[in-house]
């Protein structure tokens, strides 16, 4: 029998209704493949083997009577830790929420429980969702699976990482600036970010409330669009959810993968490529639009001139937004709490220490950043400029919309970097997400589809490398339309996923 | 502290500006932005959920019902209602935010420039202007435990209860009150009156000032005359009754004027106001370096109110205080002074249920001005809390009206009804006080009383009429009161024969 680890959920899912394998068979082998290959990837902060074996018995004891079950039932998922999880520990990534038991379950989270999918385990992050390497984590980095040497990818490295090591076939990923779909590139994993809105933010752990937005991470186009169906449409309780239906993803997905794209038509963003790109990077690009092309799809030129500003306006709105969001962790109420060293524990002084303690550095920059920006007599300056800046960006889209029916570039300009490469360098860091941050700014989707390998920026190696879908408002189902079509005609040409080419992970013992 | 300035004296010198907020707190089922219970006196920390808890990952709604009683307020206060308008962050580090910034409409409040009308005690009527009405949450409560003072410096520990948290709260902003001279505390005072009896005939709140449904912030400044321009103000918080708003007011201007005289300046600050000694004493300094970083809140849509459903609620106000006493004044036929006296009394409702009940207004005004205002003072009571209903006051007139009962016997039954032994016809029934009307009753006790004074009877047959008082009056003994004294004299004239 093949090993249910390396099945898509899709897949895993077809086994499991025809009773080849049970949740707990398949629940158990991800639960041993977690057990194996953590001690090198280290993707998860918490891993709940009860919980998700409790949750797979239940799931196979109601399909023995032949009760309707959702489609992904039994399926196991990771879950990143920066969404709230009723009954399990949940500290995005930080010292100041360790210890922390949430007792309310994220919107999105309720529907896994609802829909069966045994949750596996809380996975790792940069603290706060702040990073592009998952390296700001305050319990320790996470390996990329291609080279252990290397980052996974950021903020979301341990959801990308658990999906490319095995360890779990679907993951969430919350996605402010990038967090799915660059980790995804560099992981070789397929990350989606939904159009904003779409998917309840209820139980997410804010940093940017106006740019969040979570969203599936998995090995396959087509497990993505199941995992976004099961966690996405309306949530009274975000007042920022979308009301109306979308088009479906899975039907969407399942004509892409007829691999015809005739009559689509793909916008090629002029300012999202040239310098600052590997070469290697910009060689896979243009393959896939070839490949494309040769599927019947309408290439076109468009230039987005405003997105050069992007990476400045997300710098001034995420921070502002994030310097309110975690003004909640002060010690009073939950998670971490220090007194001062010495002299009077007053609230105010309390307050200071656990967050001084508690937070780490990227974290005190961006919330210093937030508090500037918003200053009285600032505020027009910095964040008022950055709204302007937001809503060209946003004009940008509607044009070059007019004229394609989805825009492409590459997913991150680099492939993975080595674990401390650009710890020191915040700028260098911040650069990784120059493709992604446009999306976020203008509350579009956008995907990350696996679309080869290319050398290593210090030429170690072959390295993953994404291409990136991004759709109008509302239209996600074009992403998995011409993300599937992509995927399809890839794997026709390597013969097999990308993934069956990363090195195999040596078991070791947990220590 | 510093020497006050006799107030008579202060108001002669200066020209006292006012400007007050006033907040209420909403009567809706749940709270503004979550689902938790609003309700006074639970347990601490029971009515809450994670959004008013501020925990991490909880998002607010807003409460539909919130903006609705909001709309009503504005509309009632003749105020433009938006057409959108946002609820921004007020970012600060204190324990009762839940968040650490409160959830409040800072530039964009959803009614704005609307003026209210308010009657001082003697008539008067000043217009005070309206800048805007805001919603916003309510804090959680603090109780700072150990030291002297109950406030925060000196306590052992603080106990924070979240209930309160994310109530819902309208804040009404006047724009500076001018021109009121002398009468500053008065009008001070009135217009929290008005607007506490605004609320209330809007059914958006109890507006209880005891429980801090209502809370009033007054700023107060002097300048040399109407001319000058506006004096440094200070704003002193949280004043909780009436008659403190108006004491408060009268403070702050007998300060200011003091620190004037002396050439000294006023300091911009919040002040607190104390109900024991009627001062205020200085809070804290209010300066730049007090940075709230205001930016519209992420988590939120902007509330757009349709013009139809603002009409809607426009058609569905009730009438307003001033409206219902000027219609009432009219129907009852008052004289302008009784009218006041009424008012001033608190005993409009009373009255309007009494009429309603049957009684005339003339009668009903006689009661609770007269007998029931003098048992309200005795006993220490509001009006409204003496133990009598309407409905009973109007019985108890009927009662006379039919000649049952006479006003002296009234006030007898009246006391029986304050005594808890029951309505007005079951007191007269239990006590027996029942006009005597049958005449063969009625002649025996005559005849009694004309055999006990044969000299009387004499000199009544005589044609002297004026002794037959001594006979009445002793048939009145003998039937304790209780005979129609017009009857007796009839019968006492039929039987003498005269």
């Amino acid at each position: 029998m093949t090993d249910v680890t390396r099945l898509s959920a899709a897949a895993l899912a077809e086994r499991l209704r025809g009773g080849e394998v049970t949740s707990v068979e398949a629940t158990q082998a991800h639960l041993d493949r977690i057990a194996a290959v953590e001690g090198q990837v280290n993707a998860f902060l918490h891993v709940s083997a009860d919980e998700a074996l409790a949750t797979a018995h239940d799931v196979d004891r109601r399909r023995a009577t032949g009760e309707e079950l959702h489609p992904l039932a039994g399926v196991p998922i990771a879950v990143k830790d920066v969404v709230v999880t009723k009954g399990l520990p949940t500290t995005a990534g930080s010292k100041i929420l360790e210890g922390w038991v949430p007792p309310y379950d994220a919107t999105l989270v309720e529907r896994i429980k609802a829909a069966g999918l045994p949750i596996l385990g809380k996975t790792n992050m940069d603290e706060f969702a702040m990073g592009s390497s998952t390296e700001h984590s305050a319990f320790g980095d996470t390996h990329n699976p291609w080279d252990l040497d290397r980052i996974p990818g950021g903020s979301g490295g341990g959801s990308a990482a658990a999906v490319a090591a095995y360890e779990a076939p679907l993951a969430i990923g919350t996605d402010t600036g990038g967090s799915i779909r660059q980790p995804g590139a560099v992981t070789g994993t397929v990350g989606v970010k939904p159009t904003y809105g779409s998917v309840s933010r209820y139980g997410l752990i804010a940093m940017a409330s106006s740019l969040d937005q979570a969203g599936p991470v998995t090995r396959t186009v087509l497990d993505s669009a199941l995992l976004h169906e099961l966690i996405g449409g309306y949530d009274p309780r975000d007042s920022t959810s979308i009301p109306e239906g979308l088009p479906s993803f899975v039907d969407a997905a399942r004509a892409g993968a007829t691999g015809d794209l005739a009559g689509v038509r793909v916008g090629v963003v002029t300012e999202l490529q040239g310098e600052g790109y590997q070469p290697g990077v910009l060689a896979r690009f243009q393959e896939s639009l070839d490949l494309l092309e040769r599927a019947g799809a309408e290439i076109v030129e468009v230039s987005c001139p405003h997105f050069p500003y992007a990476l400045d306006a997300y710098y001034l709105i995420m921070p502002a937004e994030a310097s309110s969001n975690l003004a909640k962790f002060d010690g009073m109420r939950f998670g971490l709490r220090v007194n001062p060293s010495e002299g009077p524990v007053t609230a105010e002084r309390v307050m200071a220490a656990t967050r001084g303690a508690g937070f780490g550095d990227e974290v005190k920059r961006r919330v210093i950043l937030g508090t500037y920006a918003l200053s009285a007599g600032y505020y027009d300056a910095y964040y008022g400029s950055a709204q302007k800046v937001r809503t060209l960006i946003q004009r940008d889209f509607s044009a070059a919309f007019a004229r394609a029916d989805v825009l492409v570039s590459p997913t991150a300009p680099t492939t993975a970097f080595r674990l401390g490469e650009k710890l020191d360098d915040p700028l260098a860091m911040y650069l990784n997400d120059i493709a992604t941050i446009p999306a976020n700014l203008a509350g579009v989707p956008g995907i990350s589809v696996p679309n080869g390998l290319a050398p290593a920026a210090d030429g170690d190696g072959l390295l993953p490398v994404g291409f990136q879908i991004l759709a109008p408002a509302k239209a996600d189902d074009r992403l998995y339309r011409v993300g599937a079509a992509l995927e399809h005609l890839l794997e026709a040409q390597w013969g097999e996923p990308l993934l069956n080419q990363a090195p195999e992970l040596r078991a070791t013992e947990l220590a | 502290m510093t020497e006050l300035v006799d107030y008579a004296d202060a108001v002669k010198r200066y020209d006292p500006v006012l400007g007050i907020e006033v907040h209420v707190e909403l009567g809706t089922r749940t709270k503004m932005f979550c689902a938790a219970e609003v309700s006074f006196g639970g347990e601490p920390n029971t009515q809450t959920t994670p959004v008013s808890l501020g925990l991490p990952g909880a998002l607010p709604v807003v409460n539909g019902k919130a903006v609705e009683y909001a709309i009503r307020i504005g509309l009632a206060l003749n105020c433009q209602i938006a057409e959108t308008c946002r609820f921004a962050r007020k970012n600060y580090f204190y324990p009762d935010v839940p968040k650490n910034f409160q959830t409040s409409q800072y530039d964009e409040p959803i009614a704005h420039d609307g003026w209210i009308d308010v009657e001082l005690e003697d008539g008067a009527v000043f217009r005070v202007e309206i800048e805007r009405a805001h919603m916003e949450e309510d804090a959680g409560k603090n109780t700072h435990v150990g030291g002297a003072t109950g406030r925060i410096h000196g306590a052992e520990y603080s106990l924070v209860d979240y209930n309160r948290a994310g109530i819902p709260l309208v804040e009404i902003v006047t724009r500076p009150i001018e021109g009121v001279g002398e009468r500053a505390p008065e009008v001070a005072r009135a217009y929290v009156q008005t607007l506490r009896d605004i609320f209330r005939a809007l059914d958006v709140s109890e507006a209880r000032m005891e429980r801090g449904n209502v809370r009033a912030d007054v700023n107060v400044s002097l300048r040399p005359t109407p001319q000058d321009k506006l004096g440094t103000r200070t704003e002193t918080k949280n004043v909780n009754s009436f008659r403190s708003v108006e004491r408060a007011v009268r403070f702050e201007i007998s300060r200011q004027a003091a620190l004037l005289d002396a050439g000294q300046t006023v300091i911009q600050e919040t002040r607190h106001f104390h109900e024991d000694t009627g001062t205020t004493s200085s809070g804290r300094v209010k300066s730049d370096a007090e940075d709230y970083r205001y930016f519209p809140e992420p988590d939120l849509v902007p509330v757009a109110p349709s013009r139809e459903w603002v009409e809607e609620i426009r058609a569905g106000l009730p009438e307003l205080p001033a409206a219902r006493r000027k219609r009432l004044h009219a129907e009852w036929g008052y004289a302008d002074a009784e009218m006041r006296d009424v008012v001033n009394a608190g005993a409009l409702d009373l009255i309007e249920a009494t009429v309603a009940a049957g009684a005339s207004p003339a009668a009903a005004r006689k009661w609770w001005m007269g007998e029931l205002a003098r048992h309200a003072k005795q006993a220490e009571v509001s009006l409204d809390e003496v133990a009598i209903t309407p409905a009973q006051i109007a019985e108890l007139q009927s009662l006379i009206d039919a000649g049952r009962i006479n006003d002296k016997i009234a006030r007898q039954v009246l006391d029986g009804v304050l005594n808890g032994e029951g309505d007005p016809e079951a007191v007269v029934v239990a006590r027996g006080l029942e006009v005597v009307s049958d005449d063969g009753a009625l002649l025996e006790a005559v005849d009694a009383a004309l055999a006990a004074q044969p000299d009387i009877v004499e000199k009544v047959r005589g044609g002297n009429l004026g002794p037959v008082g001594a006979i009445i009056g002793a048939v009145m003994k003998a039937t304790k009161g209780q005979a129609d004294a017009k009857r007796v004299r009839e019968l006492v004239l039929e039987r003498i024969g005269v």
